[in-house]
């Protein structure tokens, strides 16, 4: 059974000149925990607004909770909790007038709930009389998820929530999901954080409007073709121009304090730290790593950008 | 021995009895990347403006590109450049009208402007959409094009905030690859950011907590130091205990 | 309809709890209406004096003693010489001048024909020209008095005796302008700004991605200001009847009614706009300029109507803002009843039914 469902979505703006989803299909199927992957302007946003029904799609359908995006948006709207990219909030009510009103605007009371968000709100309650406007990102971004919990939803859309949010409160925010999902709310959640992807089920690479790849994160990352090496040297910068210039390299990016290296065929750790070495390259090291999701996205792209020119 | 571009001694702000920035001392030497981070409210932005020449220390020294924050702010102006993912440049002016303003903005010379700005724009691959504004670009141009205009006067130090969050993995290897090329030149990188993946790159970094800076080393050693797989591992070790939120 | 309570409950926070909200919708009125009342008003009062009275006799005494008790003039300086006269205007302490010859009241006697020469500041020629009117009127008020009922012994300009009354009547005209003004200010822009404000924090998505009724959020978004600006209005009124002493001829009943039509023709262009921007700052805009200005220029109250242009004067048919101004000036000012003002108002109502029901019809249930 799926919770949500997109087939063959098309959305353009400005008159069909920007193409902002593009033929998108995937499934969310019920109580699963489902990430949306990509950078900004890749197409999450309009994706989520189709499914929460403020967009009509150009072509394509979909459904959210067994109910058409276009004819049935009425029963969406009363089944789906949703936190849109910038966390909706009245910055001039307090966390207690904040909750209560969307309580009443959801038709229900804080109470009649309470046990759905009492794990979340708790957290918060010791500044219950304090404005919205003037809380932490972090304190947001939970009166937000309060707030769009507040029906009890059988789906849960979330549009980055974590973004512009800091470490900490990112690590919690990701295992109050977690808790949800174990009390089989389907939850949708959009990211730009490739690192957040292996802490979803399942998940939808978007790039451009186009999805990528949707599969487990495990399984995108055991598709990676090529053996990938973490390479440094002294010089990072110097490694790099040089890696690059090597005939035997097929890419090399930098990530982080290293770099990230895949070679052609027959090649491997030895040929880099000989080559790299001869260089003039103190220090070099080169270790066969698995890659993780951004260099799959990574790789993803280039045979993406490949395949077009 | 290394030239120190900036250095800190014991700088400190208040706000009647808060300490938005507490005592935090550090060097940061020529051409190094230096990441300068810390959760909300940490003190990260009052620090950075201090260093920019926008506001007045409380207490403590410091100099930048070898000028003193208290005395030569409008030196320190001259010698430095800024770029930050929410602004820099100017999305209703074409892409050449943004590079000629911020050059004359920092007082180059109209001539060297338009040798400059030909090879950037070559090196950019933007010459097709020299005459677009620069609102049309995708985002991962903008930003390229904001870094390059940020370091085009040649600054002795470049503050970067937040640069790359947000952009698709690989138009942000081809960011790092411009900073690690301008660091190889010589202009000392200062990044500002809470993206720690965006930490990783540089090449030491300083975390602040509560307004103190708790941690100051390379990535590397940090991770090393507390037993962590990630940068932000190690930052989720340090913050946990952070007093104050935004 | 506890949804719709709760609703409304909240946009009264959001007012209450915004200075620059309070500050537009209450501090407005007070400013405007001292601004226009005394700053702008071409009324002058308490004007200094200086007395030169050769004659010393009875008739001069008179209209001396008649200045004094107008509370136009300030007299408390007499001089002996006419190059005193001059003094005091450089030190800036008096604004005109009343001379009387030395034969004054003889000459009026004997000959029937008597001068007074007035001398006016003429650096503000504004004031110095109501100055010279008022003196004139005053004494020419005397000569009625000392003439035998139909026997015109003197010239009298009618020319000036229009002016002075002209000059009482325009301070009170602007009130009903003033009124349109800011019911136009308040309801329409903050109403706008209010719900763009919505869009712009994200909360509308929320709001709209709920079972609450799209229309629900106009109701409860408009209900709150019809009340905010009704106790506007009788902020003005209060203004008006005890800061600027202005008598309210007509019905105050009929005075509500007609301004909450008014207010809610405000309010659906207020929706209006909201639908057309997504910024504060293009809603604000959009009210201030598309609203405000138009209701300065055709209503009629700074500048009159038929001295427009005609093109200016079909334009001006269009304005609520006009047509409210009239209803208020009639029934406010010339104490007329609902007979009098049926037209305007059923203009006024087929403009808000035309207005309430795009604004309706154009409130969109989705984002785009």
């Amino acid at each position: 059974m799926n919770s949500v469902t997109l087939q063959n979505i098309k959305k353009t703006y400005d008159k069909g000149n920007v193409l902002a989803v593009d033929d998108v299909s995937f499934e969310v199927k019920e109580g699963e925990l489902f990430g949306l992957i990509g950078p900004d302007g890749a197409g999450k946003t309009s994706i989520f607004r189709i499914l929460t029904t403020l967009l009509l799609a150009d072509s394509g359908s979909a459904s959210v909770a067994g109910f058409d995006v276009v004819k049935d948006y009425r029963a969406i709207r009363n089944s789906v909790g949703y936190m849109p990219g910038k966390f909706s909030l009245y910055q001039d009510l307090t966390i207690r007038e904040n909750l209560q009103f969307f309580a009443t605007v959801f038709g229900t009371t804080v109470e009649a709930n309470y046990d759905l968000i009492k794990d979340i709100y708790e957290q918060i309650k010791p500044f219950n009389n304090r404005r919205a406007g003037k809380l932490s990102g972090g304190m947001k971004q939970k009166l937000a998820l309060c707030c769009a919990l507040i029906h009890k939803p059988n789906v849960l859309l979330l549009d980055e929530p974590t973004t512009g949010v800091d470490v900490v409160s990112r690590r919690e925010f990701w295992e109050m999901l977690k808790k949800l999902k174990m009390q089989g709310i389907t939850i949708l959640v959009s990211t730009p954080y490739m690192d957040e992807a292996s802490l979803c089920e399942r998940i939808a690479l978007i790039q451009n409007g186009k999805i990528m790849s949707v599969d487990t994160p495990d399984k995108i990352i055991g598709s990676y073709p090529v053996d990938l090496y973490a390479v440094k040297s002294e010089n990072i910068y110097k490694l790099l121009v040089d890696l690059r210039a090597y005939g035997e390299v097929a890419s090399c990016y930098a990530f982080g304090e290293f770099l990230h290296v895949t070679m052609k065929e027959g090649s491997g750790a030895e040929q880099i730290e000989k080559y790299a070495s001869g260089k003039g390259h103190q220090h070099v090291v080169a270790n066969k790593i698995e890659p993780g999701i951004e260099d799959s996205f990574i790789r993803l792209m280039s045979v993406r950008d490949a395949t077009k020119s | 021995m290394e030239e120190k571009v900036i250095i800190c001694k014991e700088l400190t702000k208040s706000f009647g009895d808060f300490y938005a920035v507490n005592k935090i001392s550090f060097d940061v030497n020529k051409g190094e990347i230096f990441g300068f981070l810390g959760a909300n409210g940490a003190g990260k932005t009052t620090a950075m403006r201090m260093l920019c020449g926008l506001s007045f220390p409380t207490s403590g020294e410091a100099t930048v590109a070898g000028f003193n924050v208290y005395k030569q702010q409008d030196s320190i102006k001259k010698n430095i450049g800024y770029m930050s993912q929410k602004f820099s440049l100017y999305e209703n002016l074409t892409v050449l009208e943004n590079i000629s303003f911020f050059g004359g903005v920092y007082g180059v010379r109209k001539k060297e402007i338009k040798e400059r700005s030909e090879e950037l724009i070559q090196t950019l691959g933007l010459q097709n959409e020299t005459k677009k504004l620069v609102g049309e670009l995708p985002l991962g141009w903008k930003q390229k094009l904001a870094f390059s205009v940020a370091i085009f006067h040649k600054p002795k130090i470049v503050f970067l905030d937040e640069p790359t969050g947000g952009v698709d993995p690989l138009t942000r290897r081809q960011f790092w690859d411009m900073i690690y090329k301008a660091a190889d030149e010589g202009i000392t990188v200062f990044v500002t950011t809470h993206y720690m993946d965006e930490a990783e790159y540089c090449n030491r970094i300083s975390i602040m907590v509560d307004g103190r800076v708790e941690a100051l080393d390379s990535p590397g050693k940090l991770k090393e130091r507390f037993s962590a797989d990630s940068m932000d591992e190690v930052f989720y070790k340090l913050a946990r205990g952070a007093k104050r939120g935004e | 309809m506890k949804q719709l309570l709760v609703f409304i409950r909240k946009e009264f926070f959001h007012v209450f709890r915004d200075r620059r909200t309070l500050l537009i919708m209450f501090g407005l009125p007070v400013v405007q209406i001292v601004l226009f009342g005394f700053a702008l008003s071409s009324e002058v009062k308490n004007i200094d004096i200086i007395i030169y009275d050769n004659a010393k006799d009875v008739n001069s005494t008179q209209i001396i003693n008649k200045i004094k008790a107008s509370s136009y003039f300030i007299m408390d300086k007499e001089v002996t010489t006419y190059s005193d006269i001059e003094k005091e205007f450089k030190k800036g302490d008096a604004k005109c001048a009343l001379v009387f010859p030395a034969n004054f009241g003889s000459d009026l006697v004997a000959t029937g024909k008597a001068q007074v020469q007035i001398i006016a500041d003429g650096s503000d020629p504004n004031i110095a020209k109501t100055v010279v009117n008022y003196i004139t009127a005053i004494v020419s008020d005397y000569q009625q008095e000392i003439n035998p009922a139909g026997q015109m012994q003197y010239k009298i300009n009618p020319e000036m005796r229009m002016l002075y009354n002209e000059e009482q009547n325009g301070s009170l005209n602007f009130i009903p302008g003033v009124m349109a003004l800011i019911l136009m200010i308040v309801c329409t822009a903050l109403t706008s700004v209010s719900i763009v404000k919505e869009k712009e924090l994200g909360t509308m998505e929320v709001l709209l991605v709920s079972p609450f009724k799209p229309v629900l959020v106009l109701i409860s978004k408009a209900v709150p200001y019809l009340i905010l600006s009704l106790a506007n209005f009788t902020l003005i009124l209060f203004l008006s009847v005890y800061v600027l002493d202005v008598e309210i001829k007509g019905s105050i009943f009929l005075l509500f009614v007609e301004s909450t039509l008014f207010i809610i023709t405000c309010l659906s262009l207020g929706l209006l706009i909201s639908n057309a921007t997504n910024s504060q700052q293009a809603a604000l805009l959009l009210s201030l300029m598309g609203m405000m200005l138009p209701t300065l220029i055709f209503t009629g109250f700074l500048m009159p109507l038929e001295n427009m242009p005609v093109p200016f004067q079909v334009i001006s048919n269009i304005v609520p803002a006009r047509w409210y101004y009239l209803i208020i000036k009639s029934v406010m000012l010339k104490g007329l009843g609902f007979e009098f003002v049926w037209k305007e108002t059923l203009v006024l109502i087929s403009m808000t039914v035309v207005l309430l029901s795009i604004a309706l019809k154009k409130f969109k249930i989705r984002l785009q």
